[in-house]
């Protein structure tokens, strides 16, 4: 039933967005946006849509943008692809990992249209991936969680078991053992990645058994003020939260979209974009912590000092030696996991974080 | 570990509040003999609404007045089209759940990103401070007192009052009742818009108390978890209580379980509720007396009034 309804919403919402900009100049090159959940969520969404309107900003007089929201991953999602590629969108951003074969199959129909799948890994001649280091954050956070945590239990909100999510993990994990090899995680998959009062629970159910610090991979503010309502300290999700929780945010792991949309937009606008994977850190300025507040001055400079090594290149998240949660060596001592097949398609847990991976 | 305990069953009770609020508010409604099916879509009108007010005069407890008010009015469209127009209730519900869904879409518009100061749990001296049964007892925010107290008097009200018997009367027989000459129309109408106030304030709460923020679609199938809860309770309101404990309670165990390494899969704990309401409706299906004795008789069909 909430799937129906849900249904007609999102058909509705597409049918009107169209609708829209059916009626606007030929001469423009129309690009399009599907979201996995409204630009309002303060956090994953929120970061595609600020990308978004720095196109806007930048490319204004030669493109007009379109963005379809609240899109559920699976059969909706071909749906509202297609109808943007059917009404003449040559460049499509899909912005979700569940969106990878919807895209792919569009794809295929629509040749001369460019597709670009957020954090996917599979491409296609019109189908490139892209995605974020958002890892190098993780590890900046787990040490930062390791120095203030008391409990030395971390709690950690999960949305789905996908590589991405799980290379989140592992990094914050090893991160926290490098300032305290006893630190534990404990994981709570929410199956979701935007439902405020589920997020909120397992917030409330990881401070109850103990965590002392909350981080999430689920896109809204709910857990970072569930944890500001019992005094505990946590950590933002893909864009800044300090407003929602200003005593609370020890950092947040900012994605910046901005500059890759326009990279991209004027190379179709040039005639020179090309398929491809990138796949950016804190290098390229792709991924940004928010400032590092809420912590003693000490924290404070080790966060920077960390962040500094790696948006250098100095220090590798996953550098050896790295152990599987059966104890095998999987990354030998002073060797840093390639980013294929290790990094791209990680599922397993490191040692020491206090989950089973579900299957 | 007593600790761990005490915190979790807190946590439940938060969880069970909104659920408690709008079931219970259906449950009046679908006694009377109307089955409302918007009851997501009122919740998300009350949610909107209340957050609204609580975001622009910073006083919550006004918010979640205004959340009830909002539920009701938005039943009361419900009340004419299916009461007053004889329009089908299955329908009508769905459509007042779609309505609801999108209207406090564009209602949210502006509030999404907004903060408001919450309705914060109580603090009695003496009493609240008390070891394990203080915080169980005396530790929760206002409204999960509210919704009991509500339950408490709904039960009273159905079992003991005149007007709870009429009430149940309208919806096991509407002709007979209006024989004896009971408006059968307008207590339809007054156990639709208490149904919806119900719903509403369940929606306030989750605005107001439980994430302190507005978001779209943030009701997330609770409004669809409080009609299966009706029927789970056989439509005695105190097992509702019961129900809602349990409904709302599986969630936080199924998140309780997953973060102390329990190794039962969280899509199989997350279908329990609805399971266990397949298996109450086989059960009490078996008993046709029972079900005569509790479903409403009229449930879902229209009335019209005989000369």
């Amino acid at each position: 039933m909430k799937y129906l309804v849900k249904l007609v919403v999102v058909t509705f919402a597409a049918v009107l967005s169209l609708g829209a900009i059916s009626t606007a100049s030929a001469d423009k090159l129309k690009v399009g946006f599907i979201y996995i959940g409204p630009p309002g969520d303060h956090g994953w969404t929120y970061a595609h849509d600020q990308g978004r309107l720095t196109v806007e900003d930048q490319l204004g007089d030669r493109v007009e943008t379109t963005f379809v929201e609240g899109v559920p991953e699976g059969p909706d999602a071909e749906r509202a692809i297609a109808k943007l590629a059917e009404t003449g969108h040559k460049l499509i951003f899909t912005t979700s990992f569940g969106y990878m074969e919807p895209t792919l199959k569009v794809a295929k129909r629509f040749p001369d249209v460019k597709f670009e799948h957020a954090t996917g890994y599979k491409q296609a001649d019109n189908v490139a991936t892209y995605s974020a280091r958002f890892y190098e954050g993780r590890y900046v956070q787990g040490q930062i969680a390791a120095k203030i945590s008391k409990s030395g239990i971390i709690g950690y909100i999960a949305s789905f078991p996908i590589p991405e999510v799980v290379r989140g993990i592992n990094a914050f994990m090893l991160g926290a053992q490098s300032i305290n090899s006893d630190m534990k995680v404990k994981v709570v998959w929410a199956y979701t990645w935007f439902d405020p009062p589920k997020e909120a629970d397992a917030a409330k159910v990881l401070m109850d058994q103990g965590a002392d610090i909350i981080t999430q991979h689920t896109d809204s503010t709910a857990a970072i003020q569930a944890a500001a309502d019992r005094g505990i300290k946590a950590f933002g999700q893909a864009s800044d939260m300090i407003h929602f929780a200003p005593k609370t945010q020890l950092t947040a792991i900012i994605d910046e979209w901005g500059p890759y949309y326009v990279a991209r937009t004027q190379a179709v606008l040039d005639g020179t974009w090309t398929s491809g994977d990138t796949w950016h850190g804190m290098g390229p300025g792709m991924v940004v912590m928010a400032p590092f507040t809420n912590m003693p001055e000490s924290v404070r400079q080790m966060a920077i000092e960390t962040t500094a090594a790696l948006t250098s290149g100095k220090l590798h998240a996953f550098t050896g030696p790295i152990y599987n949660q059966a104890g095998e060596l999987v990354v030998a001592a002073g060797e840093v996991a390639p980013d294929f097949p290790m990094l791209a398609t990680m599922n397993f847990y490191v040692q020491g974080v206090d989950d089973k991976l579900p299957e | 570990m007593p600790d761990l305990i005490i915190a979790s069953v807190m946590t439940m009770m938060t969880a069970a509040t909104p659920l408690m609020f709008a079931a219970t508010g259906e449950l009046v409604c679908e006694r009377s003999g109307v089955l409302n099916l918007g009851v997501e879509g009122m919740m998300l009108i009350g949610a909107v609404f209340g957050f609204a007010t609580a975001a622009v005069t910073g006083n919550a407890p006004l918010g979640l007045l205004m959340a009830g008010v909002a539920g009701l009015l938005a039943s009361l469209i419900f009340a004419a089209l299916t009461l007053s127009l004889l329009s089908n209730q299955v329908a009508t519900g769905l459509a007042l759940t779609i309505f609801g869904t999108g209207l406090s879409a564009l209602v949210g518009f502006d509030y999404v990103g907004e903060t408001i100061e919450r309705i914060t749990a109580i603090h009695l001296p003496v009493l609240s401070d008390l070891p394990v049964v203080g915080r169980l007892l005396f530790g929760h925010d206002p409204l999960v007192y509210l919704s009991l107290g509500l339950l408490a008097g709904v039960t009273w009200f159905l079992s003991h009052s005149r007007w709870g018997m009429i009430l149940r009367a309208v919806g096991d027989s509407d002709v007979s009742a209006h024989a004896i000459g009971y408006p059968v129309v307008l207590i339809r109408y007054a156990a639709v818009a208490f149904g919806g106030m119900m719903a509403g304030l369940g929606g306030g709460y989750l605005s107001l108390v439980y994430t302190p923020l507005w978001a779209e679609n943030m009701a997330a199938g609770r409004g669809w978890i409080a009609l299966a809860l009706v029927v789970f309770a056989n439509w005695r309101p105190e097992r509702v209580l019961f129900g809602a404990i349990l409904f709302g309670g599986i969630t936080i165990l199924q998140l309780n379980a997953q973060a102390a390494g329990v190794g039962i899969p969280a899509a199989f704990m997350s279908m329990l509720p609805y399971i266990a309401t397949i298996v109450v409706l086989v059960l009490i299906s078996r008993d046709a007396i029972k079900i005569r004795l509790n479903a409403p008789a009229c449930l879902g069909r229209p009335f019209r009034a005989e000369r």
